[in-house]
């Protein structure tokens, strides 16, 4: 009854949370429930609920699949090389630029920084194409130093150092903004004494600077461990070819083209749960540890 | 004396290393608008650090010709626009009573929410549901399934918390119902984390969005800008184009790649345009994501 009483009293908020919540039963948990397909024979003829059982066999295959394994390979090694080189950029990046004392010079650099951030795979793709194409500015470099120009996207010894470059353009001025928010809370106190026990800038960067944004990049890189199993999707999906599948096919790009493409609808689920189920560990477990090394602060959530 | 020259050595190089990043960041764009306005005749500007000889604006005449540009713009802007009023109008519903500590589940509605940031059916169970549901070729197809995002939801509603309290107490005091408190006091006060979440969705799920577009929509009319875009860039429908060009006789006129690059400026003028205003507000927005809730 008190129960009863306490909707009665709330039913005002209650009745404003039911449009979003429908959505959410709907459009979030509802593919949930599709996630029987990775379990079942899915015929289209028959439904998703009256295709027959088919256990662990989507897993198996995927299992003793060879090409699996070069997937899920390729994933994580693309995640990482994008984490291990692109991490520090962002983070030098915003140290550097706060030794920029012109404000509106620093403002400019800031502004054009963010910029590719919010331009589509579809168009930054088009770009790059354009500029590692065969007569564009790089192979214009390398036939300066007198070699013979190269198909570098179709390359597979290049595909890899390309898509973390890239990556690293797109992403290295906007990941910077936490840290300059991070630079600009430091107290001045304690430049201020830097300076009259006469530190230098560089001295001043490496002691003060740098410790002070260790715990915000601490909680980015916990977070970005959480998500190594998306290697970029719409990059790598606007980029590659079939020449470079050995090493640009990852997780994301298997499922969809399994599923879409060849319409191996229980298949590609059943490598998309694989995905989802690690993710989700990788998400409680990183939480877990946090909590326990750093108090509640620094959890997600 | 050396402790002053270098710090002009350091602020020489600073500079120089700063002025280094405009350019590598805007080369990509400068080069796609020096292809696109370098005549096929004259001398290819191709991606090196040139100014074209001659410069055509022909080729965006040629695009201003393009039906289906036009269609994707139309659509495109049809999705943003519908897609951001949706998303902020369940959003906010939902993230206002969440911030109030006395409402019934409140911890059970969170993890409810919370949850779908963790874990998700995936793929082909989402393009499944979206079938069952007939939104096949429909705009619905590109503004149903993100409709509401748990991130924004959190956003919202720690900004929601962070008002000051007595404002609404005494609404409360003059009588008013959490409805016309959230309608008359809390919404007005809310322009901010409105804008910015409205942007946010609006370029990067909206108008930069071509995933859902590419595997929901197959009539050609119905079609988004991006995906019109990677058909001239990837699938080589520059046919299309070429075909156009030799039924209103100037066909020959143009090269594949500024026809391309013609494209790529042309659907990304209006980002650049608005960027340059709007930026604060996707700082703003980073800020808001920053504090846990």
């Amino acid at each position: 009854m008190a129960v009863l009483k306490e909707i009665r009293k709330y039913r005002t908020l209650l009745l404003m949370m039911v449009p979003a919540m429908i959505y959410f039963l709907l459009f979030r948990y509802g593919p949930m429930y599709g996630i029987v397909l990775a379990f079942k024979d899915f015929k289209i003829t028959q439904g998703i609920w009256n295709s027959p059982w088919a256990g662990f066999k989507y897993f198996d295959m995927a299992f003793s699949d060879p090409y699996f394994y070069v997937v899920v390979k390729n994933t994580v090694i693309i995640s990482l090389y994008k984490l291990l080189f692109g991490f520090p950029v962002p983070i030098l990046f915003a140290i550097l630029l706060n030794e920029v004392r012109r404000a509106v010079f620093k403002k400019w650099v800031q502004t054009v920084s963010y910029l590719p951030y919010f331009i589509s795979w579809i168009v930054l793709g088009g770009m790059f194409l354009s500029i590692f194409s065969l007569d564009g500015l790089i192979n214009q470099i390398v036939q300066l130093f007198g070699h013979e120009p190269i198909l570098f996207l179709a390359d597979d010894a290049y595909f890899r150092t390309i898509l973390v470059s890239t990556h690293i353009f797109q992403t290295f001025g906007w990941e910077s903004v936490i840290y300059f928010a991070a630079i600009a809370g430091i107290d001045p106190q304690l430049y201020e004494a830097a300076v009259m026990d006469g530190a230098n800038r560089f001295q001043r960067a490496i002691r003060i600077t740098l410790p002070s944004l260790l715990p915000v990049i601490s909680i980015l890189f916990i977070l970005r461990m959480t998500s190594v199993l998306d290697a970029g999707f719409d990059q790598i999906f606007n980029l590659y070819s079939v020449s470079v599948y050995n090493v640009a096919d990852v997780i994301d790009t298997f499922v969809y083209r399994k599923g879409l493409v060849e319409s191996e609808y229980s298949y590609s689920t059943a490598v998309n749960l694989f995905k989802s189920v690690i993710a989700l560990v990788l998400v409680v477990g990183v939480n877990r540890i946090a909590k326990s090394a750093g108090g509640k602060e620094n959890t997600l959530w | 004396m050396f402790k002053i020259n270098g710090g002009h050595v350091f602020n020489f190089f600073l500079y120089l290393f700063m002025i280094g990043v405009i350019v590598v960041t805007l080369y990509p764009f400068w080069t796609q608008i020096m292809i696109s306005l370098t005549p096929k005749d004259a001398p290819p500007v191709f991606n090196a650090l040139k100014i074209p000889q001659r410069i055509s604006f022909d080729g965006y005449l040629l695009i201003f010709q393009y039906k289906s540009v036009w269609v994707g713009y139309a659509n495109t802007i049809l999705r943003t626009a519908l897609g951001v009023t949706l998303s902020l109008i369940f959003t906010a519903l939902v993230a206002y009573p969440l911030s109030k500590a006395e409402l019934p589940f409140n911890r059970t509605f969170t993890f409810i929410i919370l949850f779908t940031m963790m874990f998700g059916g995936g793929l082909i169970p989402s393009y499944m549901l979206v079938k069952e549901l007939h939104l096949m070729n429909s705009i619905w197809a590109l503004v149903l399934p993100g409709m509401v995002e748990a991130f924004n939801v959190l956003i919202m509603r720690n900004f929601f918390r962070s008002l000051p309290e007595s404002l609404e107490e005494s609404a409360r005091i003059d009588g008013a119902g959490y409805g016309t408190i959230f309608r008359a006091v809390v919404l007005p006060l809310s322009k901010p984390v409105l804008a910015t979440v409205a942007l946010w969705i609006g370029v990067q799920v909206h108008w930069n969005g071509w995933f859902d577009a590419m595997i929901y929509i197959n009539d050609p009319n119905k079609q988004v800008l991006q995906i019109v875009l990677r058909k001239i860039i990837y699938d080589n429908n520059v046919q299309t184009l070429k075909q156009m060009m030799t039924t209103m006789g100037i066909g020959g006129k143009f090269s594949g790649p500024q026809l391309q690059a013609t494209m790529i400026m042309f659907s990304v003028i209006p980002l650049l345009l608005a960027y340059p205003f709007v930026q604060k507000y996707f700082v703003r927005g980073i800020m808001m994501g920053a504090i846990k809730g």
